[in-house]
């Protein structure tokens, strides 16, 4: 397996993951300012974190002071869904692939960062990885620092769309597979109608779960559900593999 | 009050990344049951799916322009059209249509 060309590859499917970082980066530097975060910790906080939802938590409980328990406690909820992700590509490197390698993967999870790795044809090629992280993680960190320097510069309308380039790189991996296997494609529905329903039914609203927990409910009762309704076989696995 | 932001920082960096490395130094091998086989092929699609809908129609300043965005790039991707091109095509989809809305 040629690494390089596979850290080639990664740097490419990288750009759009880069540009939808940049600009969620942006805003989320400019809550960070209100925390009272300075430029550097921005940076530093999101180039080593590079988690959304996580560090949006943990930046709100600076600025109320909390205790540094609420911190892990937060973190561990918003970004538990990457204790699955990590899970998933366990199972998608060459079994000759060496443990740092797989750690180093690990490291580089995000959404993002895990949605294209999966979507690999074939095992894992760690460095293509590597290479979507190398390019997207600096725009996510700067993106940070920029918006805590500038505050709200960037225009409304470029934000926005802006920041639909990491939708549109997720229907990207979801649909073709569902093209082949009618499970997926179930399964894909399932998931926009019951994230719809927990998302805005005032019921399960006034639950108060944040959307990262409900993120992992939904995924853990669906893929079960998927996995009970429509197990893998072995033949399904080298098809899927091949 | 600025030493302690930094902790802050540390904390939230350790925490994040100790959950996404734990399984990878736990599991090693193959899972070899057909349950978890099945439930971890299902996960990526899922949680994808689940982060995507309805997170998209607050994303834009208006949620018809995320909506087009949605249905086009389900389209595009229908089409088989790769990452790339569908990620910008959804950007250009709010792009012009937020002239309108």
């Amino acid at each position: 397996m040629d690494n390089k060309l596979a850290f080639r590859k990664g740097l490419r499917v990288g750009f759009p993951i880069a540009l939808g970082y940049f600009a969620v980066a942006f805003s989320l530097g400019f809550m960070a300012k209100k925390c009272g975060l300075t430029p550097l910790q921005g940076f530093i906080g999101s180039l080593f974190t590079r988690a959304s939802a996580g560090e949006y938590g943990v930046y709100t409980l600076v600025q109320q002071h909390a205790d540094y328990i609420s911190v892990i406690a937060m973190c561990l909820i918003t970004n538990l869904r990457y204790l699955l992700m990590s899970t998933a590509l366990s199972q998608k490197f060459a079994p000759e692939t060496p443990q740092f390698l797989r750690i180093l993967t690990g490291f580089c999870v995000t959404d993002e960062i895990f949605g294209v790795s999966i979507a690999y044809s074939g095992p894992l090629n760690p460095w293509y990885t590597f290479g979507a992280f190398a390019i997207s993680s600096p725009f996510w960190a700067s993106g940070t620092m920029f918006g805590i320097i500038a505050g709200s510069v960037l225009p409304a309308r470029a934000v926005s769309a802006l920041s639909v380039a990491l939708y549109g790189m997720f229907i990207a991996i979801i649909i073709p597979p569902g093209k082949k296997d009618k499970a997926v494609l179930i399964a894909v529905a399932a998931g926009f109608l019951l994230s719809f329903l927990a998302n805005r039914m005032d019921l399960i609203r006034n639950l108060g779960l944040s959307s990262g927990t409900i993120t992992i409910l939904l995924t853990i009762l669906i893929s079960a559900a998927a996995a009970l309704a429509a197990p893998r076989t072995p033949e399904k696995n080298q098809e899927a593999a091949s | 009050m600025n030493h302690s932001v930094w902790i802050y920082i540390f904390i939230m960096i350790v925490t994040t990344n100790l959950i996404r490395i734990i399984p990878l130094t736990l599991i090693r091998g193959k899972i070899k049951n057909p349950f978890i086989q099945s439930f971890l092929y299902y996960v990526p699609y899922v949680t994808l799916a689940v982060m995507t809908f309805p997170a998209i129609l607050d994303a834009t300043q208006s949620p018809v322009s995320g909506a087009a965005a949605l249905c086009l790039g389900i389209v595009a991707a229908f089409a088989g059209l790769g990452l790339f091109p569908v990620s910008i095509l959804c950007c250009a989809v709010v792009f012009v249509l937020e002239f309108f809305v």
